[in-house]
């Protein structure tokens, strides 16, 4: 019986292996299904460590902040670490203009229908803007809670942006792209004197629910900006370098050991 | 409808260098904590499949659920996806062994 919708489906019969039945024969594959994607992935990873390069994914809903984080990001760090940025939309870019309007390379890939981004279209971006002699990128991912969390780009780190406008469950309601979160970023906490029914509290006890110590982390950039919390991990990570060779991010675990790499 | 292409691509794979005439049934084991939809993946493979060597092949979906290990007291415990903490002691640091699955387990061909 199917787990999710309830449908009446079965599990395939064991036919064997090598056992042909009436001119039919079954190939036992055992392969990820995102194999292509994943191998692509990590020739961009590669790519990231050959040149030093920090690559973090950036992910959230539609709205979240995530551009006006990077520009505040990139107002603090430019005069000490050289930064770029991939933007991910379905269509303008806007995004890219806000952030080469702060004197940043920026590239924009504009998705279509596509409601994430995947390996491939970050390695075409690639190709177009250098990344030699960069500290960190940003990858901004399509504003999406849901599909961008299965798409291994080559990324060394995810951070995902919950803003206070949302709900404080919403890491009970999208535990994949939370729990493959390296950091999560509360957003528009200067509105939290306004917005009542958020507690971040809450939202930090649902995301401890999906099993690991994600560390949760204050910021605002408008109207009381706060960012030292973001800038201090960024730096202690940027200073750090365990990212380098160190592993993929912790999106999916390795059952059967056949996905040998992923997870912590 | 990404993951529906890459699997299409996969299986049309695998049938040519068989040298099948087409594909009888395609098998996937999908985890509840994916990410994917099984439904969506039907709706998907519906769509997509005309055309390709398994344009008359049944999708069969396996689901899994999710299990974690503790990291503390080390029992596996099966739990909701929202939920992943140990079922024996409550820790909320576990890793997670099983139920995260998005992989192609076997298809069908007929020769």
């Amino acid at each position: 019986m199917c787990q999710t919708c309830g449908c009446a489906m079965t599990s395939a019969p064991n036919l064997g292996a090598a056992a042909p039945l009436g001119g039919q024969h079954t190939v036992e594959v055992l392969e990820n299904l995102l194999a292509e994607n994943d191998r692509v992935a990590k020739h961009n990873r590669t790519h990231f460590d050959d040149h030093d390069v920090l690559a973090i994914n950036l992910m959230s809903s539609p709205g979240a902040g995530k551009t006006a984080l990077l520009e505040a990001t990139i107002l603090a760090l430019k005069s000490r670490y050289r930064i770029a940025v991939i933007e991910g939309d379905l269509e303008t870019d806007n995004d890219a203009r806000r952030i080469r309007a702060h004197g940043v390379p920026a590239l924009q890939i504009t998705t279509g229908t596509a409601c994430h981004l995947d390996a491939a279209a970050v390695h075409q971006a690639l190709h177009d803007l250098p990344i030699a002699g960069l500290d960190l990128l940003f990858i901004e991912n399509v504003g999406n809670l849901v599909c961008p969390a299965s798409f291994d780009l080559g990324q060394h780190l995810n951070v995902t942006l919950l803003s206070v406008t949302e709900g404080d469950d919403k890491p009970a309601k999208y535990p994949v792209i939370f729990r493959a979160s390296d950091l999560v970023v509360l957003s528009k906490t200067d509105l939290l004197d306004v917005m009542d029914d958020f507690l971040p509290e809450r939202a930090a006890a649902h995301l401890r629910d999906l099993g690991r110590d994600t560390p949760l982390i204050q910021t605002a950039v408008r109207r009381k900006p706060s960012l030292a919390a973001w800038l201090a991990w960024l730096e202690t990570e940027l200073r750090s370098r365990e990212w380098i060779y160190r592993r993929v991010p912790a999106r999916r675990s390795s059952p059967g050991g056949l996905l040998s790499g992923f997870g912590e | 409808m990404s993951v529906c292409q890459a699997l299409l691509v996969q299986v049309t794979e695998i049938a040519r260098q068989r040298g099948a005439q087409a594909v009888d049934s395609i098998t996937v084991q999908i985890g509840l904590l994916s990410g994917i939809d099984p439904a969506q993946l039907r709706l998907a493979f519906a769509v997509m499949r005309a055309g390709s060597e398994s344009a008359t092949a049944e999708l069969v979906i396996e689901m899994t659920a999710v299990e974690v290990r503790c990291l503390a007291c080390g029992v596996c415990s099966e739990t909701l996806v929202n939920r992943l903490v140990c079922r024996a002691c409550g820790n909320f640091r576990t890793r997670v062994i099983a139920g995260d699955e998005l992989r192609l387990l076997r298809i069908e061909l007929k020769a």
